[in-house]
């Protein structure tokens, strides 16, 4: 019983710390340059600029290279879950920094430049 | 290392931020008469930017590849790999420090105009970190060439990885956000402004 439970116990310590073999980071980095290829295509298609795709699209492709890189290159999908939410906090605080930021900021910029239209600075 | 990542992605959050807040500034202060150019449409390069993201993208690669190798106890193949990070890294760099020079051949400086402020700003804080990554990754060959970085150790070698592909990330959101996301020609922003007054019954 003893032997099973310290035989579990360093399965799961052998699963916190197991890495991906050289064949997924080579694969995950094949993905990568594909995206990059396909970011830099897409800016040269008019369509995308005319159509309102362009952002939503980059955004989407930046996001997945963003969750491989740190997925698969930085362990985080199979490091312990403790490593995982300690930066998933900073990475949400910082979103929320650059979210409340940017709209104070346009805020009172388009404030004073009402302001500044109407005569009453 | 996870704390310092998370403390670094505010500070960088920051730098974004004010990236952000400015962006367009330039165009809209070159139509008002207060401002100098060249403004970004007019400067970015993106394909020769494409290349350098690549270069780092393939630098966080050879990073893992390198912890593969000492986590195998493979020596040779942790200093072969680090060495190949190093020197992708160096190139990155490289080909910052002429995009850089080009920009000022070109009449963009630190002061410039927002955008050269917040520009320089925000790409030379994660040029710097590029160089602490380079001279972190150096110190390990030596330490290694040495002999001090054994199967046993390959800690050492993750936690610099994690800071290199740190860097990376880095560098995907700035890519996008910096070079690929457009930016407002001068004609469109005096558009937006005639639409504006028109909208509050100055037009």
């Amino acid at each position: 019983m003893a032997d099973h439970a310290l035989q579990l116990q360093g399965e799961s310590e052998d699963h916190s710390h197991s890495h991906p073999s050289q064949s997924v980071y080579i694969r995950v980095a094949l993905i990568l340059t594909v995206i990059t290829a396909i970011e830099v295509v897409i800016w040269y298609i008019d369509w995308f600029h005319d159509s309102g795709a362009l952002i939503p699209s980059l955004v989407v492709l930046s996001i997945v290279k963003f969750v491989s890189v740190i997925g698969y290159f930085m362990h985080l999908k199979f490091d312990d879950s403790r490593y995982r939410y300690t930066f998933l906090a900073g990475l949400v605080l910082a979103i929320s920094i650059v979210a409340a930021l940017v709209v104070l900021m346009r805020t009172h910029q388009i404030e004073y430049g009402l302001r500044l239209i109407s005569g009453t600075s | 290392m996870w704390l310092f990542l998370a403390s670094d992605c505010m500070f960088f959050g920051s730098l974004i931020a004010m990236y952000m807040i400015y962006r367009g500034d330039a165009e809209r202060m070159f139509l008002a008469g207060q401002g100098n150019g060249p403004l970004p449409d007019e400067i970015l390069d993106i394909p020769y930017t494409s290349i350098s993201a690549f270069v780092l993208l393939m630098s966080s690669l050879t990073m893992v590849l390198a912890l593969a190798s000492i986590q195998r106890g493979n020596q040779r193949g942790l200093r072969v790999w680090l060495g190949a990070t190093a020197l992708l890294g160096t190139v990155f760099l490289g080909g910052q420090f002429f995009e850089f020079s080009s920009f000022h051949e070109e009449g963009l400086g630190l002061t410039t105009n927002i955008f050269g402020n917040s520009f320089f700003t925000l790409t030379g804080f994660h040029g710097a970190h590029v160089t602490i990554g380079v001279f972190w990754l150096i110190s390990l060959i030596i330490v290694s060439l040495r002999g001090g970085v054994r199967q046993d150790q390959a800690l050492n070698v993750e936690i610099a990885g994690l800071y290199w592909h740190f860097v990376d990330i880095v560098w995907i959101i700035i890519f996008t956000l910096v070079y690929l996301i457009p930016y407002d020609k001068v004609e469109s922003v005096q558009h937006q402004a005639e639409q504006g007054f028109r909208l509050i019954g100055l037009g």
